[in-house]
């Protein structure tokens, strides 16, 4: 199956995009596609390089990066919501590429199920 | 790894469930700019308000105290925008004491059973 993901929360307030993370590794896992990851409101926070959590926690922005990389997944920030968050692309991690909301609304209409992480 | 994905022709029922009220988030604010750029692509979209989210189509909101910009105007442009229908929950209007005349824009009353039937019709829900 070709899943669409839409992540709505930052990496540290709430548990949303660590679930996505886990599941987009299982559904590779079990051999379905991950089309495009687009992240949305505070998720845009899931991509920035500054943030720098304690050595013994789990760095979202940086396992994100390493899994679009290790499976070729399209990583998309929305702009709009960025931009008001201060995210750009000075600070933007290895493996996020910032573009438009047409990418979400795009990927509703080419992926099978889109799921929507967030509250 | 940026692509293109092939969409040509097709033609998905999105549907957008509004549950937020209006200024506390900004989830409200950014579903607006959602569907806005959604009517871009020629889909089949309707919107929902539900629970407190019925609060963003509310007349007279007055922002200026909470140092917020009203947007409940951008609703009326919706009808530009080809969004097919707008619905409001029946159990949530009456909840809040609100009814059609209260609202900023035209709207097709549900009860919670035919949105939760609504929704079943759907290829794609945003929903916040």
């Amino acid at each position: 199956m070709k899943f669409g993901i839409q992540v709505n929360e930052g990496p540290f307030t709430h548990q949303a995009s660590d679930s996505a993370y886990h599941f987009v590794k299982a559904a590779i896992e079990k051999g379905h596609e991950v089309m495009r990851v687009f992240f949305y409101y505070d998720g845009v926070n899931n991509a920035n390089k500054l943030s720098a959590p304690q050595a013994d926690d789990r760095n979202l922005v940086k396992m994100w990066g390493e899994l679009a990389a290790e499976h070729n997944i399209d990583l998309v920030v929305c702009v709009a919501a960025a931009l008001r968050r201060g995210i750009k692309d000075e600070i933007l991690a290895e493996g996020f590429r910032i573009s438009g909301l047409g990418q979400l609304i795009e990927l509703g209409m080419a992926a099978d199920r889109t799921l929507v992480f967030g509250d | 790894m940026e692509e293109d994905f092939d969409t040509a022709g097709v033609k998905k029922k999105f549907m957008f469930v509004n549950s937020k009220a209006p200024y506390g988030t900004i989830y409200a604010l950014e579903v607006l700019e959602m569907i806005m750029i959604s009517a871009a692509f020629e889909q089949h979209a309707v919107i929902a308000f539900i629970d407190d989210g019925v609060f963003q189509i509310k007349k007279d909101q007055e922002t200026s105290g909470v140092n917020m910009k009203n947007f409940s105007p951008t609703y009326r442009a919706l009808e530009g925008y080809e969004v097919e229908k707008v619905y409001a929950e029946k159990e949530s209007l009456e909840a809040r004491g609100l009814s059609e005349e209260d609202l900023v824009i035209p709207v097709e009353i549900l009860s919670a059973a035919e949105i939760s039937e609504l929704m079943d019709t759907q290829d794609m829900i945003v929903s916040f």
